[in-house]
């Protein structure tokens, strides 16, 4: 078995009264996208600072390659914040050199600008950039030294859909590249397509981990019916024999099958004009563990 | 190394584009010179100043040739001890005239002094004054806002660095700039350091613009070397700064350090010799005064603007800005978080 990139052992972490982070192990391999997932408040950025060394945990340890984290270590990882700025006045050229020039060793800067779509906005002050463009740059920044692992805090929060699709596909090129990358999110749809790995956190614990699909399937079968309530023509949810709950104005029936649910709502006379059919989600998954929605 | 410089040259990038606050500290100094010398360009002094040398060895009850002139209404006569520093004084119309009472009496009047030509005059109108002999220097007049310069230089270096240097980094602080920075291989020295040269740099700069811009406007006076000046000023400026620093070292909230910073600069742009001289003033308030390092920077840069000092002269002031610099800087590295 190939020794974990990164580790995270029994982290803890408590700010006065709150507790952040409980309890929280997983482990990253290398040239692996592992997503931690859940709402805001969870304790992913607690988490993901921990294993950044940025902040210490009360207890517990964080361990890369096996060994504890040291100084050095920035060298290695690429960090890309959740909150963060840059020196005003600065254009994104110059953000560009002044971190290169941080670093001992760094990446080619043309090469970066081609990878992360920077070329149109070069001299622009930083703090004129889109919110898409902002992430990007930062990104950019988080690979300057060409580290081996890179941490991802909420990198599209805030983001129309289709910037959000963008930094999706830049991932993904991060990712062919062979670096490892360790990202957060509450979009879990985020999480399924960019996550090898997943661990979805609540309450500063992790509630259930493992592959994205296989989470699904061990958590569900069957897929989602929707049907709008007034397509019901009067006939209560509960007559079907489907387990289903009410989501705005229709009824989301969970079926086993979806063409023995069908020959059902055909014998029961059932407007099915509208009706739709999905597989379960992530979202589900979370409903599911906790019985809330994610984003409330 | 490479580290240290290129933040050192994002520092002077960022500070450089600021046009507004560049524009500002520019101004300001500017402003407030060319407001004082118009506030008091019509002062008179209505009173003649006269500094007396009185020998012991001068017999009780011999004539003294000069006695009517001593009871002239009008004039304050100044006792002093020793003759040289009132010559200084007579060089730059502080004093109007000197007289030396010793067996062979003479007086000192300065040759570009209106009102040593008058109290000449008063002088030779007594008959009993014939063999008094007659001596002269030469000055320029130190006029208040020569005087002031000194004063407005050392305020300036504070202000620039306390909130130049201080409220920087706390802005950094709160808006993440620093958690950034924190997470590469940066040491909060290098950090520091870029910083402080940065600003040391700027404040000198801003300073011989100040200065030169002065002289051409209101022919201000330099009488001391300007080497001195600066020496005087990089001291004072490093103090500033490193007193900013021990500010800055966990403060988060941009309000509060504000609040704090205002706190100190007040108090030493008021009570440290900057407006007036504290000479005569409360001993308590001069006492005070002495914890300032303002009052340390503007008292060595007027000593060597007004006075001529050298280094020399003024390295008790130079020194203790040197201990301050040493205990800030190492409270300051003590508290310091990034975070």
């Amino acid at each position: 078995m190939p020794s974990p990139h990164i580790q995270a052992v029994h982290l803890r972490k408590q700010y006065g009264k709150v507790l952040a982070v409980s309890d929280v192990s997983f482990s990253v391999e290398r040239g692996q996208c592992f997503g931690l997932l859940g709402p805001n408040g969870a304790g992913k950025t607690t988490t993901i600072e921990m294993m950044e060394g940025v902040i210490a945990p009360d207890s517990g340890q964080v361990l890369f390659m096996n060994q504890p984290l040291t100084r050095s270590l920035q060298h290695k990882i690429g960090i890309q914040f959740q909150n963060t700025s840059l020196q005003d006045f600065l254009t994104v050229r110059e953000c560009l050199g002044l971190f290169a020039s941080l670093y001992a060793h760094h990446r080619s800067i043309d090469e970066l600008i081609c990878l992360c779509a920077l070329e149109d906005f070069l001299d622009r002050d930083n703090r004129k950039l889109s919110g898409g463009q902002r992430q990007r740059l930062l990104l950019a920044l988080a690979l300057i030294n060409d580290p081996e692992l890179v941490f991802l805090d909420e990198p599209t929060t805030g983001l129309d859909p289709q910037a959000r699709r963008n930094l999706w596909s830049l991932v993904g090129e991060i990712k062919s590249e062979g670096k490892s990358i360790i990202l957060t999110t509450h979009y879990m749809e985020e999480a399924y397509v960019l996550c090898d790995q997943i661990a979805i956190m609540d309450k500063g614990s992790i509630i259930a981990q493992g592959e994205p699909k296989n989470l699904l399937r061990e958590y569900f079968e069957g897929q989602y019916i929707e049907i709008p309530e007034e397509d019901l023509l009067g006939q209560p949810p509960s007559d079907f024999g489907f387990s289903y709950h009410k989501k705005n104005n229709n009824f989301e029936f969970h079926v086993p099958d979806v063409k023995t649910a069908l020959s059902m709502f055909v014998q029961k006379d059932i407007c099915l004009n509208r009706m739709t059919v999905r597989s379960a989600s992530l979202e589900d998954l979370f409903l599911h563990l906790t019985g809330r929605e994610l984003r409330e | 190394m490479k580290r240290f410089f290129a933040l050192l040259v994002a520092r002077n990038k960022e500070f450089i584009r600021d046009r507004g606050s560049l524009a500002w500290s520019l101004l300001f100094p500017f402003l407030i010179v060319i407001g004082f010398s118009f506030a008091f360009s019509g002062r008179q002094q209505d009173i003649f100043k006269v500094a007396v040398e009185k020998q012991a060895s001068i017999a009780p009850g011999s004539k003294n040739p000069l006695s009517d002139f001593l009871a002239t209404q009008y004039i304050q006569f100044i006792d002093i001890q020793d003759l040289q520093p009132a010559l200084d004084k007579l060089k730059r119309h502080q004093f109007d005239m000197v007289v030396s009472l010793s067996e062979w009496p003479r007086y000192w009047v300065n040759s570009s002094s209106p009102k040593g030509y008058l109290l000449e005059k008063i002088l030779s109108g007594q008959q009993a004054s014939s063999g008094v002999v007659r001596e002269q220097v030469s000055g320029r007049e130190i006029r208040y806002v020569d005087w002031l310069l000194a004063g407005l230089l050392g305020m300036n270096v504070m202000f620039g660095s306390l909130f130049g240097v201080g409220y920087v980094i706390v802005r950094y602080r709160k808006a993440g700039v620093l958690r950034r920075i924190k997470a590469t291989p940066v040491t909060a020295f290098e950090f520091l350091a870029a910083q402080v040269t940065s600003r040391l740099m700027l404040m000198l700069v801003m300073s011989v613009i100040v200065l030169l811009g002065c002289h051409w406007l209101l022919d201000v006076q330099m009488v001391g070397s300007y080497a001195d000046l600066f020496v005087a000023l990089l001291i004072g400026a490093l103090c500033m700064i490193s007193l900013a620093l021990v500010v800055a070292a966990r403060i988060s909230s941009e309000e509060f350090a504000g609040g704090v910073l205002n706190l100190l600069t007040w108090p030493m742009m008021l009570f440290s010799g900057v407006w007036f001289s504290l000479e005569g003033t409360n001993p308590v308030l001069q006492k005070i005064a002495q914890i300032s390092p303002l009052t340390h920077l503007v008292d060595a840069s007027r000593a060597i603007m007004t006075e001529g000092a050298s280094l020399m002269d003024v390295s008790s002031h130079l020194l203790i800005l040197v201990a301050l610099s040493v205990v800030f800087m190492a409270t300051s590295s003590w508290l310091f978080q990034w975070e």
